[in-house]
């Protein structure tokens, strides 16, 4: 089955295969059905997004520098917060995944190309589409959507202004172009392995991106139904939020947080993927507890749909409610303190360099790991009463995400990018831009632990006095921290112009898998026949 | 190696990025150490800072401001136990897990030609490491459910406050007291333009704070009138959502007379930063007195709004100009112009220059499906009176029409009934 499918696919790429030169001009993009040239727009139009959304972050650190209101009034500040948490994770994080699943699993399981190429296309096409709409309320009258990434009924219903149309239009067509995603990859890694590619010899990337792929699809339509029922609150006159028509406002909370917890998991667990082959290739040493790692991550996929509550401990609960979600909460440490034990297994006893994705690799484990931490101490629901809604939580969900997801995602670049452009980066670019980004990004988010546990709510855009030393201090963390990112777009723009030494095929003395098997850059069609299936993972 | 160590006790988050210079070991140690140690520095950093940080909070003379507020209730001190019984737990498996972590890359490097050991597995190792969490686990549960069950449960109350968040202000009634009021942010609008100095309770100073007495068991009622607030006071452990159209329930016994401040901790629209919460908690003989002098004072106030005859332009204006300042401006600003697309205008409107019935209607009555709130219930008479002639003359508005408490006792009274 899977060998015929295989031949299927090649068979349609015989025609552009008999002259290898690629398309020109901007049609090629525009038109393209090939997944390195979808992986490159998806990883370009992330970068571009991440930076679109680190500069909304620079506006909020400039009003919260000092105490009063000196750069922005309250209203844009909230849609700053907004837009800024909108565009970073449905931009930034979950395209730059959807972009290195595109270019890397093909390649690692010896597939030809992804499973529905066309619709690969149209999924990425839509992205700056649902991006252009969304930025584009920024410059209307009454501004963009101002509730917050999360958007509370009723402030996101009967008190928002008309940005809430063209959001939950955005929103729409994000989780369409989600979906696709999602269907391509589960089609491609269940149909297109190279005859020999077993399900236990899958690198942990493909593994962790084929139970996020599920994840995507189980709930994007509760996005998609969440959105829908605020716009039928907004427009239509229906009451699913409204209490005076029979609703609930605390529903609404329910239902994106059974979307919100797994989206949380879509955007770490590739990473804990890109981990997983980033460790064993510099330790020169095969990863520990490969199953326990699949193990892990499939449980901490299945917890994902029962503790989505926690999110919501002081909404008032019913207190058996709140027993359950703390409990299950607290387990999702279990699985992941797996993942983090096996990864220091890894290292043990290797013979390891560090070069730049191993660095990132490190400071990964090391920050994520604070970041469990401090979600461990938000599980105990009565902490959780004085943690909720302040910077402790900002704190934890930003280890998580920029040191966490973010940082797996750099990792991830700086290890395969030699594969995709065919030159080594900068290793002492690249060495700079790691000390720079894992100095300042702890100056911004460490401090905001404590001002989070000294009393300060976040989404507040002026604050009280005592509050006034540590944000200044954080402000500048933030500054340095986006400058920071200048360098990696340098060492990037570098690589794409073919500026280094020329990459060997294999790159890393010990990277092991199908992707380093092919020359360096990789050739636009690889994998027409079948590879043979000679290492074990 | 020895270097190293010392080096350690030196090492603080801030200083470790400058390590490289001090390194005097041979060369090739150094080359690895110049990657490495600094990152190993920088974490043991982070976690004697924190610990500091919290040191340093603990100790009630140096009014640090970095840790959980433990508060001035039975339940904050548990809540602030749990806190730190779980960081210290989470920093010891941090300082276990990454001192290995360490440890081995210090030691198990290419260039020190090591050869890698090739296992990949073992069975017994990950069941270990799987099963000792479980049990911290479940020992970190049993307190946490504990404090939990306290903290819901609200029966046998001494008295109850029924709190009320709307945009952007509390509302406290006293079911057991003919008492309820307003209380809004007192930080005057020029300290947050910053046109004048900030003083010490910027942005956390209120008209009027709610006061509750010492030693009673206090149920709060919380609920909301236009979105999702929630009600935080630290010292009290106590956040708890105010949802419309729902009550949720909470309590506290306070133990120590003070001030204590809060804010509103849920996005609640434009001036959530605003929003803030002052309890003043008193003995009981000096609550019961206070709750005596605010019965006198609303008895005094309501004779006076009664004796009240026609009020004159001026005393409409300037009554008017205070009452939309605190009240109206936050929307539709003090130049009347609103926020495009988000609060109309009141300067030029044809509601405010022509239709006067409709103007006293809006505000009295508010407008459904908007953030326009009834003011009817909110101000008295003679405010609103004052108000909308404010509104109908100001920002060259000029239509030069008085509007007097009558209309509005007329208009209140009529759609009442």
């Amino acid at each position: 089955m899977s060998q015929e499918l295989h031949n299927l696919v090649a068979h349609d790429l015989e025609p552009h295969a008999d002259h290898a030169e690629k398309p020109k001009g901007v049609t090629r993009w525009l038109y393209t059905t090939n997944h390195k040239d979808i992986g490159t727009l998806y990883l370009v139009f992330s970068l571009i997004m991440l930076f679109t959304g680190g500069s909304m972050a620079m506006v909020i650190r400039a009003e919260l520098f000092q105490p009063g209101l000196q750069f922005v009034d309250p209203h844009f500040f909230n849609q700053m917060t907004t837009v800024h948490g909108l565009v970073m994770v449905f931009g930034a994080i979950m395209p730059a995944f959807v972009g290195l699943a595109n270019w890397m699993v093909p390649l690692m399981i010896g597939a030809p190309d992804m499973a529905f190429p066309r619709m690969n296309n149209w999924s990425f096409w839509l992205l700056p589409c649902a991006f252009l709409i969304l930025l584009s309320t920024l410059f209307m009258e009454g501004g963009g959507p101002a509730a917050g990434w999360t958007f509370y009924a009723p402030l996101s219903t009967t008190y928002s202004n008309d940005s809430t149309a063209f959001f939950v239009f955005a929103v729409h067509i994000m989780g369409i172009s989600s979906i696709m995603g999602a269907m391509n990859i589960i089609v491609t890694i269940f149909n297109l392995r190279a005859p020999g590619m077993t399900w236990m010899k899958l690198p942990l990337f493909v593994w962790t991106w084929l139970i996020t792929a599920f994840l995507l699809i189980a709930v994007m339509p509760v996005l998609a139904g969440v959105v829908t029922m605020v716009l039928t609150d907004k427009y239509f006159g229906t009451s699913f939020f409204n209490a005076a028509g029979g609703g609930d406002p605390v529903m609404f909370q329910h239902i994106f947080w059974f979307f919100g917890h797994p989206e949380v998991y879509i955007m770490i667990l590739p990473a804990f993927g890109i981990i997983s082959s980033i460790i064993p290739a510099f330790a020169r040493k095969p990863l520990f507890g490969y199953e326990s790692m699949v193990i892990a991550t499939a449980s901490i996929a299945f917890l994902s749909f029962i503790v989505w509550a926690h999110h919501m401990f002081t909404t008032g609960m019913p207190v058996a409610a709140e027993l359950f979600f703390m409990y299950t909460t607290m387990l999702i440490a279990v699985p992941t303190g797996v993942k983090v034990f096996n990864w220091v297994a890894t290292m043990w006893r290797g013979a390891m360099t560090f070069e730049t994705p191993m660095m990132f690799a490190i400071a990964f484990i090391v920050l994520f790991t604070l970041g469990g931490f401090s979600g461990l101490m938000l599980a105990i629901t009565p902490a959780d009463f004085q943690y909720q809604d302040t910077y402790f939580v900002v704190a934890h969900f930003h280890y998580v995400l920029v040191t966490g997801a973010l940082f797996g995602i750099i990792a991830g670049v700086y290890f395969w990018i030699p594969k995709w452009s065919g030159v080594m980066y900068s290793e002492r670019l690249g060495k700079i831009h790691f000390w720079c980004s894992v100095i300042s990004v702890n100056m911004l988010f460490f401090p905001m632990h404590f001002v989070g546990l000294a009393g300060m709510p976040r989404r507040i855009p002026d604050y009280a006095l005592q509050f006034a030393d540590l944000n200044a201090f954080i402000s500048i963390g933030g500054f340095l921290f986006g400058l920071s990112q200048l360098l990696f777009v340098t060492v990037v723009v570098r690589c794409m112009a073919g500026k280094g030494i020329k990459a060997s095929d294999r790159v890393w003395e010990g990277a092991k898998g199908l992707e380093w098997s092919i020359p360096s850059p990789a050739p636009y069609h690889s994998f027409q026949t079948p590879p043979e299936i000679t290492e074990t993972r | 190696m020895k270097r190293y160590r010392s080096l350690l006790h030196r090492s603080s988050f801030m200083s470790a990025p400058h390590f490289d210079k001090y390194d005097a070991a041979p060369r090739q140690l150094a080359h690895t150490f110049s990657y490495v140690t600094p990152i190993l520095l920088a974490r043991i950093g982070l976690l004697l800072g924190f610990g500091w940080c919290l040191r340093a909070a603990a100790d009630p003379s140096l009014n640090a401001t970095y840790n959980m507020t433990r508060g001035v209730t039975e339940l904050s001190h548990k809540v602030y136990n749990l806190h730190m019984t779980i960081f210290y737990i989470c920093c010891a498996i941090g300082v276990i897990v990454f001192s290995l972590m360490f440890w081995t890359i210090i030691h198990h490097r290419k260039t020190r030609g090591k050869t890698p050991a090739q296992f990949h597995g073992s069975l017994k190792i990950e069941i270990i490491w799987t099963a000792i969490p479980v049990l911290i686990l479940i020992a970190m549960a049993i307190p946490a459910s504990k404090t939990l069950i306290a903290m819901e449960d609200t029966s046998r109350a001494d008295m109850t406050v029924l709190i009320t968040g709307s945009q952007w202000k509390w509302h406290y009634k006293y079911l057991e007291y003919p008492i309820e009021f307003y209380s809004l942010l007192a930080t005057p609008r020029d300290q947050i333009e910053n046109t004048s100095a900030k003083t010490e309770l910027y942005l956390r100073e209120v008209d009027k704070p709610l006061v509750l007495p010492t030693g009673k068991k206090i149920r709060f009622l919380v609920t909301a009138e236009d979105v999702i607030h929630s009600w935080w006071v630290p010292a009290f452990a106590i956040k708890k959502d105010a949802n419309p159209g729902f009550i949720n329930e909470t309590w506290a016994k306070i133990d120590e007379p003070g001030t204590y401040h809060g804010q509103c901790a849920e996005l609640c629209g434009k001036d959530h930063a605003f929003m803030p919460i002052v309890v003043e908690v008193k003995p009981p003989e000096d609550f019961d007195a206070w709750v005596n002098e605010q019965i006198a004072l609303m008895e005094r106030t309501k004779a006076e709004e009664a004796a009240r005859g026609e009020m004159t332009m001026d005393e409409l204006l300037a009554l008017g100009q205070k009452t939309y300042e605190s009240r109206c401006a936050v929307c539709h600003q003090t130049t009347g112009v609103g926020l495009p697309g988000a609060f109309p205008a009141l300067k030029g409107s044809a509601m405010v220059t022509t239709d006067k019935a409709a103007h006293i209607h809006i505000v009295l009555f508010g407008k459904s499906g908007t953030a326009m709130q009834a003011f009817g219930k909110q101000l008295s008479a003679s405010e609103l009176a004052a108000v909308i002639t404010y509104e109908r003359n100001a920002w060259g508005n000029n239509t030069g029409e008085l509007v007097q408490v009558n209309e509005i006792n007329q208009m209140l009274s009529g759609e009442l009934q």
